[in-house]
């Protein structure tokens, strides 16, 4: 192996992507991230790498990868790695990026992703983006972005046109701003990308079939692991999928005096809507009143639904974070004045306890 | 045994943020707190030496000023705290912040039983990379996202919250735990604390003091340093203000309904 330097760039090249199972099933965060960096490998006229850790019997997954366009996949499997754990992880990703020098490595902002990638980082020399919501290299396409997504005056601001790092963009400040960020002098660049945020492009089973598989035995001691997992509990709760939900109708403070009623509310408006799912602001689940995995915002989930309604929240900066790119946003508050309104396609003020029924009872006579 | 907490003192990112014209934040003009996060891992370490002998010593990276916050953390119970200030390490990324706090608790000195708590992320970057990065640099085991700490001798048991459910993971001393909010509540300083605390010693750990240990790579620390940059700092677009439906409730509903209709929403 020829000895890695992080900071020999030149010696770096192609995409990848370190793609997370569970139970041996991978994760749609997998999907997305494999279809947007299928953009990024052409942009960048490179190959598009998934990377795929697990016990006996993972690599049967591989060709999925593939459909949603991933060039090759090396798999690596090991009985050691059929759970997560972080130091049997880091060493084989680290092994392998030490060996191939990717020039881009990005990871699912998942609980594991956020355990795995800093530690990655850390040990090859490099810098990491957490959290980012969109990537580019490119800089035509970067530009395009920023003009559309941005306020910067894009045609009397100078972009060097050549430039190749990847831009990781990310919100910044608690969702105040957002910023992009590059890692210019050392290589892989590494991102972490938040589930929910980049789109999962449609799977092509001749792409699948196209797709090189590479199966690698890693190198791991197991008589030198010290982290031993005893055991690995699913809580039996309702899963909620607020990220894949075409409608997403929340609740915020406004609902407290009478929880139950309002919940019975927006999962009926959201049956109206054609189906969806019941989120809230951190204030209710602060309060106890929902459960975490619904809170939507900054340090919730960023949602994206066709359809998005607000009820009784006020519309705080962290909480746009997580539902300002939603298709269509409604918002039922009784102040006139709050900031849910400033981002609202249709704003209704009243009291949503008398709203809601009238709203349901309107959407249901036009069907 | 030593357990060391590693604190930040963050503005307080519920309020308005102030920025100064290179796209960093004008923590200056903002009210400073103690990340929340970090206040759960300070509550589990006084926990722990609640039970057994322990000095429990904070340590801080930043600007003078957060001094302030090292006192509240004695008063809150910590014994001794550490502050690691220079202008050298301003405008650190997390790469380079976990090397310096990483050469600074090598400094101070790390034996077998003792154990480095974190809060998982601080609220002005969210980025939840430095305790982990700590723990690279330190060679020792991690685990991220704690909702239970047990220690039996140098054995600690650690329920690691995951996205649908938990992992309990088993680890030796010496080791690095981030906690999340769940783990604990934290407590407040008591009057004899706030009493105490000056006698408690604060250290300050400077460039100078810093920059010949092992771990701290001098010339990847510092805004220039650092391997990441920012390239940009923008706002998101402004968007036009929408539609504002007037009328009795039932009115508002009816011309929503109608819109959504025309929309092919329903
Ligand atoms: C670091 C950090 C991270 C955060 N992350 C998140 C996050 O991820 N998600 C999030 O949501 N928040 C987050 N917050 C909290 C956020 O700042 C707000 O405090 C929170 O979003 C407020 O929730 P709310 O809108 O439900 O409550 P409030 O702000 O109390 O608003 C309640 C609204 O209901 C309206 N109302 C009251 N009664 C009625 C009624 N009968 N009918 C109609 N309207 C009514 C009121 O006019 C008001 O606008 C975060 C904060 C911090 C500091």
């Amino acid at each position: 192996m020829a000895e890695y330097k992080s900071s020999a760039i030149e010696e770096f090249s192609n995409i990848w992507v370190f793609c997370e199972q569970r139970d041996g099933k991978l994760m749609n965060t997998d999907f997305e991230l494999i279809s947007e960096a299928r953009k990024l490998a052409d942009q960048r006229g490179s190959k598009l790498v998934a990377l795929l850790l697990g016990g006996e019997g993972i690599g049967d997954l591989a060709k999925e990868l593939g459909g949603y366009g991933a060039d090759q996949v090396i798999v690596c499997e090991d009985p050691a790695l059929a759970v997560y754990t972080n130091e049997a992880y880091s060493k084989v990703v680290c092994d392998m990026v030490m060996k191939y020098k990717p020039e881009v490595l990005l990871i699912g902002a998942s609980n594991i992703g956020r355990d795995l990638g800093p530690r990655c980082a850390a040990r090859l020399h490099t810098g990491l983006t957490a959290d980012c919501t969109h990537l580019d290299i490119d800089m035509n396409t970067y530009v395009d972005f920023l003009d559309k997504n941005s306020n910067v005056d894009v045609k009397n601001t100078e972009f060097k046109m050549e430039d190749v790092n990847m831009k990781m963009t990310r919100p910044a400040f608690g969702g105040h701003l957002m910023a992009t960020i590059i890692c210019p002098r050392f290589r892989p660049c590494m991102a972490t990308v938040r589930p929910g945020v980049l789109k999962k492009e449609e799977y092509d089973q001749t792409k699948a079939e196209a797709c090189e598989i590479t199966i690698v035995k890693p190198n791991i001691d197991t008589a030198a692991l010290h982290e031993k997992v005893l055991e690995i509990v699913k809580e039996a709760k309702e899963v909620v999928d607020l990220i894949g939900a075409d409608v997403v109708v929340s609740i915020g403070n406004g609902a407290a005096k009478d929880i139950e009623t309002a919940k019975k509310l927006a999962l009926e408006l959201a049956d109206a809507l054609g189906g969806g799912v019941v989120g809230s602001s951190r204030a209710l689940v602060d309060a106890g009143l929902m459960d975490a995995d619904r809170q939507v915002g900054q340090t919730g989930k960023t949602v994206h639904p066709k359809v998005y309604v607000a009820l009784g929240i006020s519309g705080a900066i962290q909480h746009q974070a997580g539902m300002q790119n939603s298709e269509l946003i409604i918002a039922v508050n009784k102040n006139e004045n709050e900031p849910i309104f400033e981002i609202a396609d249709y704003g209704l003020v009243g009291d949503l306890f008398k709203v809601v029924p009238e709203m349901i009872n309107a959407i249901n006579s036009m069907k | 045994m030593k357990i060391y907490v590693c604190v930040k003192q963050v503005p307080d990112t519920s309020g308005v943020v102030a920025v100064n014209p290179d796209g960093t934040m004008n923590r200056a003009k903002m009210p400073a707190i103690i990340n929340p996060d970090d206040l759960n891992a300070m509550e589990a370490a006084l926990q722990l030496k609640e039970k057994e002998c322990a000095t429990v010593v904070a340590v801080s990276m930043g600007p003078p000023q957060a001094g302030e916050m090292m006192r509240e953390l004695l008063a809150m119970g910590a014994d001794e705290a550490v502050l690691i200030s220079g202008r050298e390490f301003g405008g650190s990324d997390t790469f380079a912040t976990s090397q310096i706090i990483a050469g600074a608790i090598h400094h101070l000195g790390i034996k077998e039983e003792d154990l480095i708590l974190c809060g998982r992320q601080a609220i002005d970057g969210d980025t939840a990379q430095v305790g982990p990065q700590i723990a690279e640099k330190l060679h020792l085991p991690q685990v991220t996202y704690a909702t239970e700490i047990i220690k039996e001798g140098n054995t600690y048991t650690v329920k690691r919250a995951l996205e649908d459910g938990y992992m309990s993971i088993q680890v030796k001393s010496p080791c690095l735990i981030t906690c999340i909010k769940e783990l604990n509540e934290p407590r407040y300083m008591t009057v004899e604390g706030v009493f105490s605390a000056d006698e408690k010693p604060l250290t300050v750990l400077d460039y100078e003091a810093l920059k010949d240990e092992p771990l701290i790579e001098t010339e990847t620390i510092g805004l220039n340093g650092s391997p990441t940059n920012i390239f940009k700092s923008f706002n998101p677009p402004v968007k036009g203000k929408g539609e504002m439906f007037v009328g009795s409730d039932k009115e508002m509903a009816m011309q929503l309904a109608e819109k959504l209709a025309e929309k092919h929403v329903i």
